[in-house]
C-alpha cells in the first residue's frame, strides 16, 4: 500500500468514524445515566434524517447548488436536531420513565417495542423505497496530490468536529454538564445535592437524539434515506460506544473513529469481501466484549456485595 | 480444631489494599467475630473466603483443604455458608421457595452414581423429590418461627424477618460455617436479644458461626473469640475480654480522629 | 376460510415451541436472548438440506436439527453469558443476523437467497402428512406442543426451574447458594436453542422450502413478544402469546381487509405490545405461573415498585 492509498483509506475511515462517534456518543450518554442502551436511538437517527430530507427538499425547492442551499442544509439540519431532540424526549417520558426501578429487563424491551414502531411507522408513512438526500454543493471530488477528497468528507468531519467539540466544553464547562456528571456517578446522591435529575435525563436525550439526526443527515448523503437505515448504523455506533467504553463521552469518540478505520482498513488490507464489512462491527464487539469488556477507557464496575 | 484458616491473605484493588496479608483463623464450634472500623476489610476478607472475591495473594484452607480461589458455590457446596451485609433476598419468590434454593445441591446429585442418570431421576421422579426439598425447607422455617408466612413474597416481610429468612436459607444448605454479615444492622434493641439466643442455638447444633458486626455489646455478649481488623491489617485476636482490654484496639476505634 | 384459520393455528403452534424456549431463557432466565430467529434458520435449514441433499426422512432430521441447533445454543451461550443483560441482547441480535448471513452467501450448501425447495413432506406410518390438507399437519404439530409443554413444565416446576429463578433474582446469592450458575444459564441457552431447531424442522415441512428471508429479526421480536404478552415465566402464556400474535399477525388477510390495512400494521402494534406491556402489566396477561408454594398471585416482574 503508497503512502497515497493509505492517506485515502485514513481519510475514509475517519469520515466514516465521525459519523459512528456522533451516534455513539447517544448510546454513551444515556448509558452513563440510566444504564440502560436505547434500542431506539438508532431509529431516531432515521427520523432525523427524513425530516432533514424533507426539510432541505422544501426550502431548496429548484434553486440550483450555492449559498442558499447551503443555507437550506444546514437550517434543515438545525430544524432536524429540534425535531429529533423534541422526539428522544417524548420517547424518554412515554415509554422509558414509567420504568425506573422496574427490573433491567423492563426499560431494554420497551425500547424494542420503541424502535419497532418507529422504523415501521416510517416505512408505512414514507413508503419503503430509499430516497436520495441531494448534495448542498457540488460534490466533485478535489485532488490533493494522489488523495482525492470529497466535499462531502470535508463537512462530516468539520460538522462532526464541531459538534464533539460543543458537547465536551458543554459536559465540562455549564452547570447542566456537571449536573449529568454527578447524576451518572450517582443519580440518588445527585437528586440530594439538588439536581433536577429528571431535567438532566431529558436534556441527555435531546443532546443524544440532536447528534444522532447529525449523523443521520451525514450519512444520508452517501447512503441515502430509508426507514430501516437506523438499524445497521445503530448497531454499529454502538458497537463504537461499547469498544469506547460504555458511558465515557470521550471513548465514544475514540471509538467511533477506531471503528470507522478498523472497518476501511479491514476491506483494504485484509480483503474483507465488502459484502461482510458489516461483520467486522460484530467480531470486534464480540472479541472486546471477551477481553476488555469494560472497553478500553471505561471502569470496571463491580457490584457490591 | 481449626475449621478454616487464611494465611497471608491479601486483596488489592489496584492500588489500594483492602486486606493485608491476615492470618485469620475459626476454631470449631466456636462463635468467631470479626470487627473493625468501616472500611477496615472486613467483608472483603469474607468475600475472599467465600469465593465471591479472589484474593491477590495468600491462601484460604477449609477442612485442611486448600480452597483458594474455588468458584463461590463449591466453597458453598464444601459446607460454607453466608449471609449478605445488605440482604440479597429472592424478592420476588416466596419465603419457603427462598429457603427450597438452599436445598439445591442437595439433590438431584450424589457421588455414587452417574450425573446423567441422577438427572433423569431427578426428573422421573419429581414429586418425591420435591416434597423432600419442601419438608426441609420447612423445617427451617420452624427453627425460625416463620412457617406461618411461608407462602408470602419475600420482599414483603419485615425487615427483621427478611434477616432470619437469609440465615435460614443459609442454614437450608447444611453448612459446617456459617459467615453472618452483619446481622444485627438495622434490628431493635428486642430483635437483637432475640438474634443472639438464634445464634446461639446454631452454635448448638454443631454449625461453627464466625460473624460481623458493629454491635459491641451482641459481639461481646456471644463471641467466643474476637478478631480485630484495622486498614486491612489484623490488630488483635482474643478473647472478649482481652480485646475489650487491648490498647490498640481502643486506638482504633477511640482514640484516633476519623472515627 | 376455515382453511386459513387452520393455516393460522399450525403457525401458532410453531411459533408457540419457538415461545416455549424464549420463556425458558427470559422468562425463568431473566436473560433477553434476541436470536430465537436464528435458532428456527438452523433447524429449518437442517431439515431442508438433510431431506432434498442427503435423501433423508423428515423424521430423521428431527434429532439433527435439535442437536444442531442446541450445540449453537451451548456455542453462542459460552461466550456471551458473562455479559450483562443489555449486551447479551446486541451480541445474540448479531448472532441471528450472522446467521442470516451465512445462509444468504453459502451458496454451495444453502443456494443463498433462492433458497432449498421441494422439501419432501413429513411421512409417518405410510400415511403422508400433506401440508395442503391442513388437518393431519394441525394434529402434528399440537402433538409437538404438547410433548414441549409437558417436559418443559415438568423441568422448570423441578429444582433447575427454581435454581433459573434464583439466578434471575440474584446471581451473587445464587452463587453462594451452591447454584452453579453458568451452567444453568447454558442449559437454559440449550434448551431455548433446541426446541426453537425443532420448530424450524416443523416449518420447513410445512412450507416445503426455506428462504433466508424468512428468519429475520422480526421473527425474534414476534416471538419475545409472544412470552411478554402471555406473561413471562408461564408456558401456557406463551402458547396463548403464540397464539394471539399469529392472529394479529394475519388479522388483515382473514378479515379480507389487507388492502386497507397497511402490511407495517403488525408490527407497530408489536411495538406497541412491547411498550405497553412494560408500563401497564408487566407480568402480561396470565402472569408468571403460580407454583404450589405461591398459592396467591401476587408477583409483580417489571413495572413500578
Amino acid at each position: 500500500m503508497g503512502i497515497a492509498e493509505f492517506f485515502q483509506h485514513l481519510m475514509n475511515g475517519l469520515t466514516l468514524g465521525g459519523i459512528y462517534a456522533l451516534i455513539a456518543l447517544g448510546y454513551t450518554m444515556v448509558y452513563g445515566i440510566l444504564k440502560f442502551i436505547n434500542f431506539a436511538h438508532g431509529d431516531i437517527l432515521m427520523a432525523g434524517a427524513y425530516i432533514g430530507l424533507f426539510v432541505f427538499d422544501g426550502l431548496r425547492g429548484d434553486a440550483p447548488l450555492g449559498t442558499w442551499t447551503m443555507i437550506a442544509f444546514f437550517l434543515a439540519m438545525l430544524i432536524s436536531m429540534g425535531f429529533s431532540a423534541i422526539l428522544g424526549m417524548s420517547i424518554e417520558r412515554i415509554a422509558y420513565k414509567p420504568l425506573r426501578g422496574a427490573t433491567r429487563l423492563a426499560p431494554l424491551l420497551s425500547a424494542i417495542g420503541v424502535s419497532f414502531i418507529l422504523s415501521n411507522s416510517a416505512a408505512w408513512a414514507f413508503g419503503t423505497h430509499s430516497r436520495k438526500f441531494n448534495y448542498p454543493f457540488d460534490n466533485t471530488p478535489v485532488h490533493i496530490g494522489d488523495v482525492v477528497i470529497t466535499p462531502h468528507q470535508i463537512l462530516i468531519l468539520s460538522v462532526s468536529l464541531i459538534m464533539m467539540i460543543i458537547l465536551k466544553l458543554f459536559i465540562d464547562k455549564t452547570r447542566m454538564g456537571k449536573a449529568m456528571r454527578a447524576t451518572s456517578l450517582d443519580q440518588g446522591t445527585a437528586m440530594l445535592m439538588g439536581i433536577n435529575v429528571n431535567r438532566v435525563i431529558s436534556m441527555t436525550f435531546a443532546i443524544g437524539s440532536a447528534l444522532a439526526a447529525v449523523g443521520g443527515i451525514l450519512i444520508a448523503l452517501d447512503f441515502k434515506v430509508y426507514a430501516t437505515m437506523g438499524t445497521m448504523t445503530g448497531l454499529k455506533a454502538f458497537v463504537a460506544a461499547v469498544v469506547g467504553g460504555i458511558g465515557n463521552i470521550s471513548g465514544a469518540m475514540f471509538g467511533g473513529i477506531l471503528l470507522g478505520l478498523l472497518e476501511t482498513f479491514g476491506v483494504a488490507i485484509f480483503g474483507i469481501p465488502t459484502g461482510l464489512k458489516d461483520t467486522i462491527a460484530f467480531g470486534v464487539l464480540i472479541l472486546i466484549l471477551l477481553i476488555k469488556p469494560e472497553g478500553l477507557f471505561g471502569k470496571v464496575e463491580k457490584e457490591k456485595v | 480444631m481449626i475449621l478454616l484458616e487464611t494465611e497471608a491473605l491479601t486483596r488489592a484493588y489496584g492500588g489500594v489494599v483492602a486486606v493485608n496479608k491476615v492470618d485469620f483463623e475459626v476454631e470449631s464450634g466456636l462463635i468467631t467475630g470479626l470487627i473493625g472500623p468501616n472500611g477496615a476489610g472486613k467483608t472483603t476478607l469474607f468475600n475472599n473466603m467465600t469465593g465471591l472475591d479472589n484474593p491477590s495473594s495468600g491462601k484460604v484452607w477449609f477442612n485442611n483443604k486448600e480452597i483458594t480461589g474455588y468458584p463461590a458455590h463449591k466453597i458453598c457446596r464444601m459446607g460454607i455458608a453466608r449471609t449478605f451485609q445488605n440482604i440479597r433476598l429472592f424478592k420476588e419468590l416466596t419465603v419457603v421457595e427462598n429457603v427450597m434454593i438452599g436445598r439445591h445441591f442437595k439433590t438431584g446429585k450424589s457421588e455414587t452414581k452417574g450425573r446423567f442418570l441422577n438427572a433423569v431421576k431427578s426428573y422421573v421422579m419429581l414429586r418425591e423429590e420435591e416434597e423432600e426439598i419442601y419438608e426441609k425447607a420447612l423445617d427451617w422455617l420452624d427453627f425460625f418461627d416463620m412457617d406461618a408466612s411461608k407462602n408470602e413474597l419475600a420482599k414483603n416481610l419485615p425487615y427483621g424477618k427478611q434477616r432470619e429468612l437469609e440465615v435460614a436459607r443459609a442454614l437450608a444448605t447444611d453448612p459446617k460455617l456459617l459467615f453472618l454479615d452483619e446481622p444485627a444492622a438495622g434490628m431493635n434493641p428486642q430483635e437483637t436479644d432475640h438474634l443472639m439466643a438464634t445464634i446461639r442455638k446454631i452454635r448448638d447444633l454443631g454449625i461453627t458461626v464466625v460473624l460481623i458486626e458493629h454491635d459491641m455489646k451482641l459481639v461481646m455478649n456471644i463471641c467466643d473469640t474476637i478478631t480485630v481488623l484495622n486498614y486491612g491489617q489484623k490488630l488483635a485476636q482474643g478473647t472478649p475480654h482481652e480485646i475489650k482490654k487491648n490498647p490498640s484496639v481502643i486506638e482504633a476505634y477511640l482514640g484516633k480522629d476519623e472515627e | 376460510m376455515l382453511n386459513f384459520f387452520l393455516l393460522i393455528l399450525i403457525y401458532s403452534g410453531i411459533y408457540a415451541l419457538m415461545a416455549i424456549g424464549q420463556n425458558v431463557i427470559t422468562g425463568y432466565g431473566g436473560m433477553l436472548s434476541l436470536t430465537q430467529a436464528g435458532f428456527f434458520a438452523i433447524g429449518s435449514y437442517a431439515t431442508a438440506i438433510l431431506t432434498t441433499q442427503a435423501g433423508w426422512s423428515f423424521w430423521a432430521t428431527l434429532p439433527v436439527a435439535f442437536l444442531i441447533s442446541a450445540l449453537f445454543g451451548l456455542a453462542i451461550g459460552l461466550p456471551t453469558l458473562r455479559l450483562k443483560g443489555d449486551y447479551l441482547a446486541i451480541a445474540t441480535l448479531g448472532f441471528g443476523e450472522i446467521v442470516r448471513n451465512v445462509l444468504n452467501n453459502w451458496d454451495s450448501l444453502t443456494n443463498g437467497p433462492m433458497g432449498i425447495q421441494r422439501i419432501p413432506m413429513p411421512v409417518i406410518l405410510g400415511y403422508t402428512i400433506n401440508p395442503y390438507k391442513k388437518y393431519a399437519f394441525l394434529v402434528m404439530v399440537i402433538v409437538f406442543v404438547i410433548i414441549a409443554y409437558i417436559l418443559f413444565q415438568r423441568l422448570a416446576r423441578s429444582r433447575m426451574g427454581r435454581a433459573l429463578a434464583a439466578v434471575r433474582e440474584d446471581e451473587i446469592a445464587a452463587q453462594s447458594m451452591g447454584i452453579n450458575i453458568t451452567k444453568y444459564k447454558v442449559y437454559a441457552f440449550i434448551l431455548g436453542a433446541s426446541v426453537a431447531g425443532i420448530a424450524g424442522s416443523l416449518q420447513a415441512a410445512f412450507t416445503l422450502s426455506v428462504t433466508p428471508g424468512t428468519y429475520t429479526f422480526m421473527v425474534s421480536v414476534m416471538v419475545l413478544c409472544m412470552v411478554v404478552l402471555g406473561g413471562m415465566g408461564n408456558f401456557k402464556a406463551s402458547i396463548l402469546g403464540a397464539f394471539i400474535i399469529q392472529f394479529i399477525s394475519y388479522f388483515p388477510q382473514l378479515t379480507g381487509l389487507s388492502s386497507v390495512i397497511p402490511p407495517q400494521f403488525k408490527q407497530i402494534l408489536f411495538g406497541l405490545i412491547l411498550v405497553v406491556m412494560m408500563i401497564w402489566r408487566p407480568q402480561g396477561i396470565l402472569g408468571r405461573e403460580a407454583t404450589r408454594y405461591r398459592k396467591r398471585a401476587v408477583s409483580t416482574t417489571g413495572g413500578e415498585q
